[in-house]
């Protein structure tokens, strides 16, 4: 009788190995290192624990840390809301193209951005060299780093903004010009209300990854104690000089985030299928 | 307002959605634009409204030129064919949001606001809903709320892309009727879009028929109805029966089946086109035409009693269809199988390679004996 009920492939030796595999190999690669991070880094006892983030140059890390998020954030937000108006409102020559532009940051590793920016900007780069003559630095200092930052992180909010405009349409904004409304009233009181939720996903993938972003900055910054190491940078450097634990200490923080970020972004994407679950059930019912 | 079409042509890309399309749309009428998808109906609508612009051509409202004029500044009212609620928006926002964005200056106080959505959504019956969002509500609903909204502003233009295209055929009349009455009432000039021949003629002053980007016939829909211009319209206007055949003096004859026209065409290859009420049905064949068809179905429902027949020796590229009466089928009680003649009492008569149709009326005379009727 019971065997009847199963479905295909419904077997409980496969069923129970596949999630047994599963399991494990998540507490093997996921859970257990994350722990150890936390678990190396207080093993000398929280008081060292604070000391080592105490440290100043621990700290300017995670002062420039916080200031490369605070403007590549704000940047990638205003350019990624752009870019998907751009290419789901209008029709143009190159559209298509330009989405797929869109995706380089992902297909290239960050080293190879890194190395890509050194050459146009650095001192002997095409753009660079003019810029030195003008006393402008952009490598090894702390523009460089948002710069090959942004570029890294560029894709995720219009990733995240493109296939949602383009199912939600224009038609409700071109109701709302019908009406009368202006541009900017557009986007605050009909674009921006559907989209939401989906932004907040990608600036928080923003976020996660220009914290976290090392091949890219590690190329350009210059590893300069006190000036130009990012926390990630930092950590690499602490772990040269053989203090583990300090090294721990500070990519706890890291960890940290990841935490914050996860959790942030479980509460968004419940909060999206929220919103779309009335929609799906009642769009058809005539 | 009256609105002035001039000339507009469109293309996307290579594909040349409208063709030079010159109509006007006299103050206070209510015009469709009928036409089978792709015919460039709703592009034209969009047009008009300013949320496409024409390659060539002008607009003119009221004999002022808005070729140029931003949808906004057109002031025109708007139904969309899916509605277009701001779905975040309870319906009294919804209904709002045309006064909400005005401009500091222009904008009525909140409590007037308030009030006017009020009196909107009296008029659309729906008062009840205001604190509704638009996926709670049912699609006749919807659309109501939609007409609420584009009447916010007091448009002298109102504009509809399919308005009742997805509601089922109960609601849909109700809507009909009840834009009828709101027309009437609010007297604004009115555009709307189309593929239901019946939904045209219905609520239309006149009715443009389209075909691939140009305009086949403007007309009143009764004469859009009695005179079909082209062969196009007809075969768009639906239900009607064709017999193809070759002219030989005034006798049009293929296989078995021959009519005897009023007088000989001028060209051989002839189409007669004829609408289910411009057809008798008769137990003997007439003097001046041989038409045997078999009966293949017969439908009840409905004020007339529909036939659907099958040539006999000849041949046709549909099934033809007459409705009798419930009288005549009473007397006659024809089943499936049963043989039967049509005769033609008024055809249209289109040459093969001609475009528009001579109309042929048979003089009493030539029809027949009154014992053979049905």
């Amino acid at each position: 009788m019971q065997r009847k009920k199963m479905r295909a492939g419904d077997q409980p030796l496969v069923r129970w190995t596949l999630i047994i595999l599963a399991v494990v190999t998540t507490l093997l690669m996921l859970v257990i290192p994350l722990i150890l991070i936390f678990e190396t880094a207080f093993s000398a006892g929280a008081g060292t624990y604070w000391e080592n983030l105490a440290n100043r140059y621990t700290v300017h890390a995670i002062g420039l840390t916080l200031l490369v998020a605070a403007l590549t954030v704000p940047i990638n937000l205003v350019f990624g809301v752009f870019l998907a108006w751009l290419v789901t409102r209008f029709e143009f020559p190159g559209r298509k193209a330009l989405i797929t532009l869109i995706d380089i940051p992902f297909a290239v590793s960050p080293v190879v951005a890194g190395l890509l920016y050194l050459l146009l900007y650095g001192s002997n780069g095409w753009v660079g060299s003019w810029l030195m003559n003008h006393d402008v630095q952009l490598m090894f200092s702390w523009p460089g780093i948002v710069m090959v930052t942004v570029f890294v992180t560029c894709p995720f909010v219009a990733r995240e903004l493109i296939p949602l405009m383009q199912q939600q349409g224009r038609e409700e904004e071109e109701a709302g010009v019908v009406l009368g409304a202006t541009g900017w009233q557009l986007f605050r009181r009909i674009t921006l209300p559907n989209i939401q939720w989906a932004l907040l996903y990608g600036v928080v993938l923003t976020n996660a990854r220009a914290v976290g972003e090392f091949g890219a900055v590690s190329v350009v910054s210059g590893n300069i104690r006190g000036e130009t190491n990012t926390l990630s940078l930092h950590v690499e450097l602490l772990y040269q000089d053989y203090n583990v634990v300090g090294a721990f200490a500070a990519a706890s923080l890291l960890a940290g985030i990841a935490l914050i970020t996860i959790i942030v972004k479980s509460f968004v994407e419940w909060r999206q299928a929220r919103q779309r679950a009335p929609l799906n059930e009642l769009s058809d019912n005539r | 307002m009256s609105i002035s079409i001039e000339g507009i042509t469109k293309h996307f890309g290579s594909f040349q959605a409208l063709k030079n399309i010159s109509l006007e749309v006299p103050d206070g009428q209510l015009v469709g634009l009928l036409g089978p998808s792709g015919s460039g109906k709703t592009t034209l609508l969009r047009i008009i409204a300013g949320l496409e612009t024409a390659d060539e051509g002008r607009i003119l409202f009221e004999g002022e030129d808005v070729t140029r004029l931003h949808v906004r500044e057109r002031r025109v009212g708007f139904v969309f064919q899916h509605y277009a609620l701001f779905r975040h928006m309870t319906v009294a926002e919804n209904v709002a949001f045309g006064l909400d964005v005005l401009p500091a200056r222009q904008r009525p106080p909140a409590a007037e606001i308030r009030q006017r959505v009020e009196t909107l959504l009296e008029m659309v019956q729906l008062g009840h809903l205001a604190q509704r969002y638009p996926s709670q509500l049912s699609g006749g609903q919807k659309q109501r709320i939609a007409l609420a909204r584009a009447l916010s502003m007091k448009p002298k233009i109102l504009l509809l892309d399919e308005p009742f295209g997805a509601l089922d055929a109960k609601v849909r009349k109700d809507l009909r009727r009840w834009l009828r009455t709101l027309h009437e009432e609010f007297h604004f000039t009115s555009v709307f879009v189309t593929h239901d021949q019946e939904e045209a003629l219905e609520l239309s002053d006149q009715v443009a028929v389209m075909s691939a980007g140009r305009i086949e016939q403007i007309d009143s829909p009764q004469q859009l109805y009695a005179q079909p211009s082209s062969r196009f319209v007809f075969d768009f206007m639906g239900n009607v029966n064709v017999f193809a055949g070759e002219a030989d003096g005034e006798i049009l004859r293929q296989g078995e089946a021959w009519v005897h026209l009023p007088e000989a065409p001028a060209a051989a290859q002839q189409q007669l086109y004829m609408r289910s009420h411009e057809v008798r049905l008769q137990s003997t064949p007439a003097s001046h035409a041989h038409l045997p068809l078999r009966i293949e179905s017969v439908s009840l429902v409905g004020a007339e009693v529909r036939l659907e027949l099958a040539p006999q020796g000849w041949h046709a590229e549909d099934l033809w269809e007459v409705g009798i009466t419930h009288a005549q089928f009473n007397s006659w009680q024809p089943s499936r199988g049963d043989q039967c003649f049509a005769v033609p009492q008024v055809a249209h008569a289109i040459a093969v390679n001609a475009h528009t149709p001579v109309t042929l009326r048979w003089r009493a005379g030539e029809m027949d004996d009154p014992a053979a009727m049905i």
